[in-house]
């Protein structure tokens, strides 16, 4: 059980911790704006990632009103849409691309990976490691400024006379690469490249962060098999983006050139009414290579971080240890390799080889075994827990459910004969929506209902949480079951109109069904913008461990100064998950309690480590290494 | 296993830089292995660039010995000589470009294996980016030095440039061999 070196963070922080005193009494601007403080930052990235939520929300009504009710005018959208509305009040059909790809970027990048990771690894890990702040304050700083940017040019490109990108989430070329192909391939197209730019280095700059800080800035006793799963899976998910990142710049940058320097990486014997372009010999096939090497990892980005949240929250409201507390660390990081050699099942359609297909299949499917295991976890830790339906908890188990029913479709899709049928169809919009989008939404929302106290200093209202989780996940399902059906029969995604095929007319009323449960869910939040808000100057102030947790962060003061910790840095003594140990006087033990202060709970392995606890001045086991 | 935050930080900037290049190295065999390929002598220029930046690497390590032992005049000397060999490695690339025109090599060209010269001109540049990105934290350790603010009591600083300057070395001569051996 020893851990690693635990003096060298003094030496290091030596320097820090006078500029933390210096920094104390900041005005407004170093206060809130460019606030060097993690937990500022965090909910920079908050507020920032909920502005995007709204507005890709907002984009996806307005084209499933397109698709639910295709006889509709819009002419009452003229005053925001403008020219996008034609003068027979439809949208117009390239507008109805932007609209998809515009929805697609906001949810995958902005929502779920700045707003998500942005927000919970930087305010949990230095609390929950027991840090003062990220290993630099200043590039975690500047992480959010390049969102911000990256965030005004995105927004930027919807005001363009040409309107933004239109080529899909994925930017595919030729489509993205010729400004005469489509409009939303002109300028708006340069833009999108630009943000993801800017967010590519927000992002690295993020991780690099997060995974400094959970190796080198732990506190006292802090092993890594003591962090809670929270740790582990954000530390998971910034390695990720450490590593698939730079692979997305190396894409954008290739379609760069092909766009604006006239090189042909990417294209080849394209005709352009009835003119052949210069461009010659490049390869589409090539960008989806390495786009589909981000973008496979990518999808654990934004999911990885809503598991481990879920089960932080799930032990904790169950009342019980987590069920595989190594397990979850070993599917997760088994998940993170795996995510690295699947992308492309993406790719089945391509004209690939079928033999690498297969073995892209073969890898693919294997991905259900960790993802087994941490829904196997997660039913055994409820089970027989004596479970306190929190709203947190509630949307923690809503992530199980979705991870469930749309990791089951991806089963399907993996199958690179079925693929031939399902690709490109609603199919594949349910499967990641259920299991990417609505799971780590939820994942999301359960984490700022878990640590909205610990934020703000105050409670959110749970009653109308409860109504915001019905109605989320009741319309979530709604939404997207739907589209397994209208998928498999082979309706395809991206087309803006399909009243024209015989076959899928018949689909009209469950089109119009989807569209209004949107609209519905859309309005659902609300309920929870309204409560975050107001609960944020009126709520209920919190007490100091609302949920009764064992991790560090609910040991700070009701609001956290900068620094945390008014005094020393806490020790830690145990794993975070010591929920109803037999014997013991309450259903939780924190870290912070020595196992010599608990004599009457000890497993006999643990009776042997007090003898180490007080060895030393710190009580922190032993230290390993010359120091 | 615990370090210094910040070198830890810049070894981890590397690891996505490494993702950087072998992303477009791979995309470059992909590519190749498609056919229709221009084969294309590396400029003569690259051999030179490659011994400046080989050597500019030795005088960052004679520098950072210095500094260690506190040898704080002979340092200078070695930081200046390893920034203007920096810079000499620059302007021995763009010499490199320049035969590469000369040879009927561009950017863009109008036939269908021309994108290996594209290859070869984005993989160099963006290599080029990244060692005027190297220069400058030498300058600015440079300008430490100068001002005794380097020292054998304060090397962090020291030691981030160096390591980056020997990684940006490295990266080169993968390159390099790369190029050499997957014309
Ligand atoms: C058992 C695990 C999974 C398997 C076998 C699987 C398989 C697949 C396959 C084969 C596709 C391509 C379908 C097509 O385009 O024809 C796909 C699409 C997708 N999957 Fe999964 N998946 C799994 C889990 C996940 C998870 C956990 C996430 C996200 C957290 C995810 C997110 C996505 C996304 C975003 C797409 C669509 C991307 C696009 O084309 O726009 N998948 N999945
Ligand atoms: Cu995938």
């Amino acid at each position: 059980m020893a851990t690693t070196d635990i003096h060298i963070q003094h030496d290091v922080h030596h320097h820090d911790d006078h500029s933390h005193d210096e920094h104390h009494e900041g005005n407004f601007w170093t206060t809130y704006i460019f606030s060097q403080d993690h937990k500022t930052i965090a909910k920079q990235f908050l507020i920032t990632g909920i502005f995007w939520a709204l507005v890709g929300g907002t984009l996806s009504v307005i084209f499933r009103l397109q698709l639910g009710f295709p006889d509709m005018n819009l002419e009452w959208l003229k005053p925001i849409l403008g020219g996008w509305i034609t003068p027979e009040g439809k949208l117009d059909p390239e507008f109805y691309l932007a609209l998809v790809t515009m929805h697609g970027t906001i949810m995958v990048f902005f929502v779920l990976t700045a707003g998500l990771s942005g927000t919970f690894s930087n305010f949990l890990i230095p609390l929950q490691v027991g840090a003062r702040d990220m290993a630099s304050g200043f590039l975690n700083m500047l992480s959010y400024w390049f969102f911000f940017l990256s965030s005004m040019v995105m927004l930027v490109s919807f005001f363009l006379e040409t309107g933004p990108a239109a080529g899909g989430w994925t930017v595919y070329p030729p489509l993205s690469a010729l400004p005469q192909a489509i409009k939303g391939s002109g300028m708006g197209m340069t833009l999108w490249l630009v943000s993801m730019a800017l967010f590519i280095v927000s992002s690295l700059l993020g991780s690099i962060n997060y995974i400094t800080t959970v190796i080198n800035m732990r506190t006292h006793g802090m092993s890594f098999t003591r962090l809670p799963l929270t740790i582990w899976a954000f530390f998971f998910t910034a390695i990720i983006g450490v590593l698939s990142f730079p692979v997305l710049f190396s894409a954008a940058l290739l379609l760069i050139f092909d766009r604006s320097f006239g090189t042909s990486f990417y294209l080849s014997d394209i005709f352009i009414g009835g003119e052949a372009l210069p461009h010659t010999g490049g390869s589409p096939i090539l960008f989806q290579h390495l786009f589909w090497f981000l973008g496979h990892p990518e999808v654990y980005i934004v999911l990885l971080p809503a598991l481990g949240i879920s089960s932080e929250i799930i032990a904790t409201n169950s009342r019980k240890p987590i069920f595989g507390y190594k397990a979850m660390i070993g599917s997760m990081l088994f998940i993170a390799i795996l995510s690295f050699i699947v992308w492309a099942h993406h790719m089945f359609v391509t004209g690939m080889n079928p033999f690498l297909g297969s073995i892209f299949m073969l890898l693919t499917l294997i991905i259900a075994v960790p993802s087994a295991v941490k829904i196997f976890n997660y039913v055994t830790t409820l089970w027989k827990g004596n479970i306190r339906f929190t709203p947190g908890m509630l949307f923690s188990i809503g992530l199980v459910s979705f991870f469930l029913t749309g990791g089951i479709t991806g089963i399907f899709l993996g199958n690179s004969a079925i693929d031939i049928q399902l690709h490109d169809t609603y199919f594949v919009v349910a499967h990641f929506h259920l299991v990417m989008g609505s799971a780590s939404f939820f994942g999301m929302l359960a984490g700022i209902y878990h640590w909205f106290p610990k934020m703000f200093g105050r409670m959110m209202n749970a009653k109308l949480g409860y109504l915001h989780f019905w109605c989320t996940f009741i319309g979530v399902y709604l939404v997207f079951f739907p589209m397994h059906y209208i998928g498999i029969a082979g309706f395809p995604r991206r087309y803006y109109s399909w009243t024209n095929f015989e076959t899928f007319s018949g689909f009209a009323d469950l089109n119009m069904l989807v569209s209004i449960a949107a609209i519905v869910t859309l309005s659902a939040q609300f309920i929870f913008l309204f409560n975050f808000f107001y609960s944020m100057f009126r709520g209920r102030l919190a007490p100091a461990n609302p949920w009764n947790a064992t991790t560090l962060e609910w040991t700070t003061p009701r609001n956290p100064q900068h620094g945390n910790w008014p005094g020393e840095i806490p020790s830690v003594y145990r794993w975070p998950y010591d929920y109803s140990k037999p014997g013991a006087k309450d259903d939780f033990i924190p870290q912070t309690i020595p196992y010599s202060e608990t004599p009457e709970s000890n497993l006999p392995h643990e009776n042997e480590l007090i003898k180490l606890e007080t060895s030393n001045g710190h009580g922190a086991i032993i230290v390993e290494g010359k120091h | 296993m615990a370090m210094h935050p910040k070198k830890f930080g810049v070894w981890l900037f590397m690891v996505s830089v490494v993702m950087i290049f072998g992303a477009l190295t791979s995309a470059y065999m992909v590519r190749q292995a498609e056919g229709n390929w221009l084969d294309f002598e590396l400029p003569t220029m690259f051999w030179v660039t490659t011994g400046i930046i080989l050597l500019s690497s030795a005088t960052m390590h004679w520098a950072y010995l210095s500094v260690k032992k506190n040898n704080i005049e002979t340092a200078r000397v070695a930081i200046s000589i390893t920034a203007v060999l920096g810079v000499a490695f620059l302007v021995g690339q763009w010499m490199g470009w320049t035969q590469l025109v000369a040879a009927g090599i561009h950017l863009v060209g109008r036939d269908a294996s021309a994108v290996s010269g594209s290859f070869l001109y984005v993989i160099s540049g963006l290599h080029g980016l990244h060692v005027v990105s190297g220069v400058i934290f030498v300058l600015v350790v440079l300008v430490a030095i100068f001002r005794f603010k380097i020292h054998s009591k304060n090397l962090a600083q020291m030691e981030m440039c160096a390591t980056y300057w020997h990684f940006l070395d490295g990266l080169w001569l993968y390159l390099f061999v790369f190029l050499l051996l997957y014309r």
